[in-house]
C-alpha cells in the first residue's frame, strides 16, 4: 500500500493510466497469439478474407465464363484446380464463393445476435409475462428444425444472400435468447447490479452498461462458433440447391455440382468442401482463444 | 521427547506459470496427547497447507518437496510412505481426522448420515458391520444430536448446518482417531452455534484424550479454547507458545501488530486500532528474509540478512522467529508507544433524526403449484422500530436469517415495505413508486459484505466510482468529473493513478476501498454498510474500521453498520440495535448493552463471543443457549426467541413482547422487564 498512497501528480496518473491501458491491450494480444494454433487459424482467416475481398484481382478467370471445350478437366497447370461441366475454372469460383459464404455467415450471426440478444436480455431482466411471451415465441421457432424450417423460408421469400442471411439469423435466434436470458437472470442478483441500482441506474443503463458487458464473453464465443455453423448450413441449402442461386458461386452449390462427378474428377467436390471446412474449423479456434483472452481473471494470471 | 504428531521443518512448494515458489518454508511443530493446539493466520498464511501436507493431502501443482513428519508408534517419516499407500490411508480418517469449513458440502447429499458415520468406523477400525452401527450411534450421541436411533437413516440436507456439523465431528471421531484436525470448522456458522460446538469438540477431546489441531483466523477463539498456539504468517512459522505467554509476554513484532489491530469486546469505547499497513506477501513473491519485514514496525537492518526461518526459544517454551533480542524490541517498543496513531476521530452528532423507522413490515408470500397459488408467508421482519440520528452509526446485530438484509434492503428500498414507515430527512419514503426515487437514492448508500461479487469486473475502478456522479448530474464537465474522481481516490485512501484498473487487479482491501469511494460519490446522508469487513483479513480490518470512522467525522454521515461479528460493532457503534428471527431485540447505546444487557438473547450473544486474552476470558461467565435459530418459516408463536430462553415463562410462549423502553433509551422485548 505504501507505494499506492504517495499520490502521483495528475499528468503522471494520466500517463500512468495511459500505459496501462496500452499494456492491457498488449496482454489481450500476447495471450491471445500465445497458442501457436490460434496464431495459425488466425492467419488463415486473414488469408480467407483478403481472398473475397480481392477476388477480382487474384483469381485467373471470370468465375462464370463458361468455356464447353474445356469441361471437366482435371487439376493442370492452366486450371489449378481443374474445370466443371461448364468448363468455368474451379479455383476461380472457389475464390468468389468464399465472398457468399463469409457475407451470409456473418451477416446471418450478426441479424441473430442482436436480435436475440435484446430480446434474451429484456425477458431474463424483467422476467414474467414478459419473459412468457418471449419464451414460448423462442419455443415455438425452436420446435421446428432448423433446416426444414429454412427450407420453408427460402421457398416463401427465394434465395439470395441477404435473405439467406435473414433466414439463417431468424432460425439462429433462439440460441442467443435462451443463452442471454439465463446468463441476465445470474448476473441481475450479484451485489454489483443491486449497487448500480442503488445508484439510481435505470434499467436500460443498467442492462447496457453493467449486464450485456458482463455476458458478452458467451456470446462472442457463440457468435464465431455459429459463423462456422451458418456458412455450413447455407452450404448445406445451397447444396439441396435452395440458398444461392445459379450462375453466383456458393461452395455449397460447388460441393453439390461435383457429386456426379465424384470419380471421374473428385478434385471438383473435395476442394470446396475442404474450404468449408478449413473455414469453420479456424472460425472455431479463433473463437474459443478470443474467448480465453477476454476473461479477465484468465489474463490477470498471465 | 517424544511427541504425538511431530512435523519437522516442513516444505511445500507450489507451481504457477512455469514457476516454483514455497508455499510454506521449514514449518515445525508439534502436538501431545490430549491437547488442544491452535495454529492462527491470515489467509494465504500457509495454516492449512501445513496441515495437509503433513497427510500428504496437497494436490498438484503442489508438492511436499522436504521436511519430515512423524506419528506416535510409527518409526518411519510419513512423507517416506506414498501419497496413496495403505499406511496413509489408515492414519488418515483412522489416527487423524479432519473436518472442514463448510457443512453444507461436506457431506454426500445422496447417502444416509448414518451410512457415512458408518463407512469411516469399518474403513478403519475391526468391527462387525452391526458394532460399526452401535459406535456409529454412540459417537452421534457424543455430539447431542437428540434421538440419533432414528436420526441414523436421515439424509444430510434434513439437518441444519450446526446439526451437520455435529454429523462431521461424529464421523470424524467415531473410528478413535488420536488427532482431530478442525480447519475453520465453525467459522460459517453463527456465534451461539460456534460456541455451542467448540465447547463440545473441548468436552469430548477430554473424555476421550484426542488432540485438536484449531486451525482458524480467529484471535478469540484460540484464547478461549487453545491451551497452545502457533502464529503463522506468509508460510512461515512466526511464535509459539503456551496461550497466556502469546498474550501476555508476547514477542513477535507480527502478534504484536495484530493484537493491536483487533477490535476487542472489553474494549474502551474510544480505543483507537492500530492497523498493519500494507498487505501480506504474494507467495511467489516473498523475499527470503523474515516475510513480515515490510510490514513490521520493528524491522531494522540486520533482519535482511537473517534469511533462517527456525524458530528460537527466548523464554521457557516460548519461540520466536524474531531475530531482534528482547532489549532490541523492548527499546523500540518504548519508542512506539510514542508515536502519535492519531486520537480517536472526533465526531459531531446532532439531536436531529436522519432516519425514522417506524413499524416497518415486510412478508414474503411463497407461491406453490403449478398455478402459483399462494400457500403462505415468510414474515421476514415485522414491528420494526428505531430511529438513527445524523452523524451516528447503529450498529445492527443478528445471527443469520434474523432479517438483517431485509431490514437494510427496505431502508434502501430495494423492497417495499408491506407496512410502516420509513422517514428518511424528514420525507416517508416507505410507498414511493420507483419513478419518485430518482431524488432519494443519492441521499443514501450501500457498502456490500462481499468485495469481489459487489464491483461490476467489466468496468474500471474509475466509471465503477463515478457513475452516479454522472447519472445523478452532480458534476458540470469532463474536468470536474476527473477532479472528484480523484478526490473520491484519495478520500479512501488510494492513488488515482491506479483508476483505469479493473476490479480483479486490486486486493480484497482495496476493492473494499473502491466499494466504500463508490458509496460516497453522491454525498450521501447515510451509508448502510452490510458486513463490510468479515470478507477481509484481520490485518486488512483495521484499515477499513478507521477508514469508515475518519470519513464520519469529516463528512457527519451516517452509518448503519450491520455485522455479527458484536466486537466489531461495539468498536464502531454509537447505539447497537440486536434482531432476532425478524424482531428487534433489543436498542441500547453501545456501553449501556455491553455493561447491562437485559434481553437473554443479547446476553447469550455476548458471552458467545470469545475475548482475545486467556485471562480475561477464564473471569467470563459462560452462558450457553440451548439449540440453533430456527427457520425463518417455523417462527415460534409468542417471543421468537421462548423455545431457547433460559428464563421462559408461559407467558412468552403465548404473547410477543412489545418493545418498550426500561430508561434512558434502552429499549427491550421481554417481559421480564
Amino acid at each position: 500500500m505504501s507505494q499506492l498512497e504517495k499520490n502521483l501528480s495528475p499528468e503522471k496518473a494520466r500517463k500512468a493510466a495511459k500505459e496501462h491501458k496500452a499494456k492491457n491491450r498488449r496482454v489481450f494480444i500476447k495471450t491471445l497469439f500465445s497458442r501457436k494454433l490460434v496464431l495459425v487459424s488466425s492467419i488463415i482467416l486473414v488469408l480467407i478474407i483478403l481472398a473475397a475481398i480481392l477476388a477480382p484481382v487474384i483469381s485467373p478467370y471470370n468465375p462464370n465464363a463458361i468455356a464447353v471445350k474445356e469441361r471437366n478437366q482435371s487439376p493442370s497447370a492452366a486450371h489449378l484446380l481443374g474445370t466443371d461441366e461448364y468448363g468455368r475454372d474451379v479455383l476461380s469460383r472457389i475464390i468468389y464463393g468464399s465472398q457468399v459464404s463469409l457475407i451470409v455467415g456473418v451477416l446471418a450471426v450478426a441479424i441473430a445476435c442482436v436480435i436475440g440478444t435484446t430480446l434474451g436480455m429484456i425477458a431474463g431482466f424483467f422476467g414474467g409475462f414478459v419473459d412468457d411471451v418471449i419464451s414460448r415465441i423462442a419455443e415455438a421457432i425452436r420446435v421446428i428444425p432448423q433446416v426444414v424450417l429454412a427450407i420453408a423460408l427460402c421457398a416463401v421469400f427465394g434465395g439470395g444472400i441477404v435473405n439467406m442471411a435473414i433466414i439463417l439469423g431468424i432460425s439462429n435466434m433462439t440460441v442467443y435468447i435462451r443463452m442471454m436470458r439465463s446468463q441476465v437472470m445470474s448476473i441481475k442478483e450479484r451485489d454489483y447490479i443491486m449497487a448500480g441500482r442503488l445508484q439510481g441506474n435505470s434499467n436500460w443503463r443498467l442492462m447496457l452498461r453493467h449486464i450485456l458487458p458482463n455476458s458478452v464473453s458467451p456470446i462472442i464465443v457463440t457468435m464465431t462458433q455459429q459463423i462456422g455453423g451458418t456458412i455450413l448450413s447455407e452450404a448445406g441449402l445451397s447444396f439441396l440447391g435452395l440458398g444461392i442461386s445459379v450462375p453466383t458461386a456458393s461452395w455449397g452449390s460447388l460441393v453439390s455440382g461435383g457429386r456426379a462427378y465424384l470419380l471421374s474428377n473428385p478434385v471438383y467436390s473435395l476442394a470446396p468442401g475442404f474450404a468449408i471446412a478449413l473455414l469453420v474449423v479456424c472460425l472455431n479456434t479463433v473463437g474459443d482463444g478470443v474467448r480465453d483472452a477476454l476473461d479477465p481473471r484468465l489474463r490477470g494470471e498471465v | 521427547m517424544s511427541h504425538l504428531l511431530e512435523v519437522r521443518n516442513l516444505v511445500t512448494t507450489f507451481r504457477n506459470e512455469g514457476k516454483e515458489f514455497n508455499a510454506i518454508e521449514g514449518v515445525s511443530l508439534h502436538v501431545d496427547r490430549g491437547e488442544i493446539v491452535g495454529i492462527v493466520g491470515e489467509s494465504g498464511s500457509g495454516k492449512s497447507v501445513t496441515m495437509l501436507s503433513s497427510l500428504q493431502l496437497i494436490a498438484s501443482p503442489g508438492r511436499v518437496a522436504g521436511g519430515e513428519v512423524y506419528l506416535e508408534g510409527i518409526e518411519q517419516n510419513l512423507l517416506s510412505f506414498g501419497s496413496d499407500s495403505e499406511q496413509m490411508r489408515q492414519i488418515r480418517g483412522g489416527r487423524i481426522s479432519m473436518i472442514f469449513q463448510e457443512p453444507m458440502t461436506s457431506l454426500n447429499p445422496v447417502l444416509t448420515v448414518g451410512y457415512q458415520i458408518q463407512e469411516n468406523v469399518l474403513l478403519h477400525t475391526d468391527l462387525s458391520q452391526e458394532e460399526a452401527k452401535k459406535r456409529t450411534i454412540e459417537a452421534m450421541k457424543m455430539v447431542n444430536i437428540p434421538d440419533a436411533e432414528t436420526r441414523y437413516d436421515y439424509y444430510p440436507q434434513q439437518f441444519s448446518g450446526g446439526m451437520r456439523q455435529r454429523i462431521m465431528i461424529a464421523m470424524a471421531m467415531a473410528p478413535n482417531p488420536d488427532i482431530l484436525i478442525a480447519d475453520e470448522a465453525t467459522t460459517a456458522l453463527d456465534v451461539t452455534t460456534q460456541a455451542q460446538l467448540l465447547e463440545m469438540i473441548r468436552r469430548i477431546a477430554k473424555e476421550t484424550n484426542t488432540a485438536v489441531i484449531m486451525i482458524t483466523h480467529n484471535l478469540g477463539l484460540v484464547a478461549r479454547y487453545a491451551e497452545r498456539i502457533y502464529v503463522m504468517y506468509g508460510g512461515h512459522m512466526m511464535e509459539t507458545a503456551d496461550c497466556k505467554s502469546i498474550f501476555h509476554e508476547t514477542r513477535h513484532p507480527y502478534t504484536r501488530a495484530l493484537l493491536r489491530a483487533i477490535p476487542r469486546l472489553d474494549d474502551p469505547k474510544d480505543r483507537i486500532l492500530i492497523p498493519i499497513d500494507g498487505l501480506p506477501p504474494v507467495p511467489s513473491q516473498r523475499p527470503d528474509y523474515c516475510p513480515f519485514y515490510a510490514r513490521c514496525e520493528y524491522r531494522c537492518d540486520r533482519c535482511l540478512q537473517h534469511t533462517d526461518a527456525a524458530m528460537k526459544e527466548v523464554l521457557p517454551g516460548h519461540w520466536s522467529s524474531c531475530c531482534l533480542t528482547e532489549e532490541e524490541l523492548a527499546a523500540r517498543e518504548e519508542e512506539l508507544q510514542h508515536k502519535d496513531y492519531g486520537a480517536s476521530p472526533e465526531r459531531k452528532q446532532s439531536d436531529k433524526l436522519c432516519l425514522d423507522v417506524k413499524d416497518v413490515r415486510k412478508y414474503f408470500p411463497v407461491y406453490k403449484g403449478l398455478l402459483r397459488k399462494k400457500v403462505g408467508e415468510v414474515k421476514a421482519i415485522e414491528d420494526i422500530t428505531f430511529f438513527v440520528r445524523q452523524g451516528e452509526t447503529l450498529g445492527v446485530v443478528g445471527e443469520s436469517g434474523c432479517g438483517k438484509t431485509t431490514l437494510a434492503r427496505c431502508i434502501m428500498r430495494m423492497y417495499e415495505p408491506d407496512e410502516g414507515q420509513i422517514i428518511f430527512d424528514g420525507e416517508d419514503v416507505a410507498h414511493r413508486k420507483d419513478n419518485e426515487l430518482k431524488a432519494f437514492r443519492p441521499k443514501i448508500s450501500m457498502i456490500f459484505q462481499d468485495p469481489f461479487s459487489s464491483l461490476d469486473p467489466r468496468q474500471n475502478a474509475e466509471s465503477i466510482v463515478g457513475e452516479s456522479l454522472l447519472i445523478h448530474k452532480l458534476v458540470k464537465d469532463r474536468g470536474e468529473y476527473a477532479q472528484r474522481v480523484d478526490d473520491l481516490f484519495r478520500k479512501v485512501g488510494m492513488d488515482p493513478a491506479l483508476k483505469d484498473r479493473v476490479a480483479h487487479e486490486f486486493s480484497g482491501g482495496q476493492r473494499q476501498r473502491i466499494g466504500i469511494a463508490r458509496a460516497l460519490s453522491s454525498n450521501p446522508r447515510m451509508i448502510i454498510c452490510d458486513e463490510p469487513i468479515s470478507a477481509l483479513d484481520v490485518s486488512i480490518q483495521a484499515q477499513i474500521i478507521n477508514l469508515l470512522e475518519n470519513i464520519q467525522a469529516e463528512t457527519g454521515i451516517s452509518y448503519i453498520f450491520i455485522a455479527h461479528d458484536l466486537a466489531v460493532v461495539k468498536h464502531i457503534s454509537d447505539r447497537i440495535l440486536v434482531m432476532y428471527l425478524g424482531r428487534v431485540m433489543e436498542i441500547a447505546s453501545c456501553d449501556e448493552l455491553y455493561e447491562n444487557p437485559l434481553h437473554p438473547y443479547t446476553q447469550a450473544l455476548l458471552s458467545a463471543i470469545p475475548v482475545p486474552d486467556p485471562v480475561t476470558e477464564e473471569g467470563r461467565e459462560a452462558i450457553t443457549i440451548q439449540g440453533e435459530v430456527p427457520s425463518i418459516l417455523k417462527r415460534p408463536t409468542g417471543c421468537p426467541f421462548h423455545n431457547r430462553c433460559p428464563q421462559c415463562t408461559e407467558l412468552c410462549k403465548k404473547e410477543t413482547p412489545a418493545l418498550h423502553e426500561t430508561r434512558d433509551g434502552h429499549m427491550v422485548a421481554c417481559h421480564q422487564y
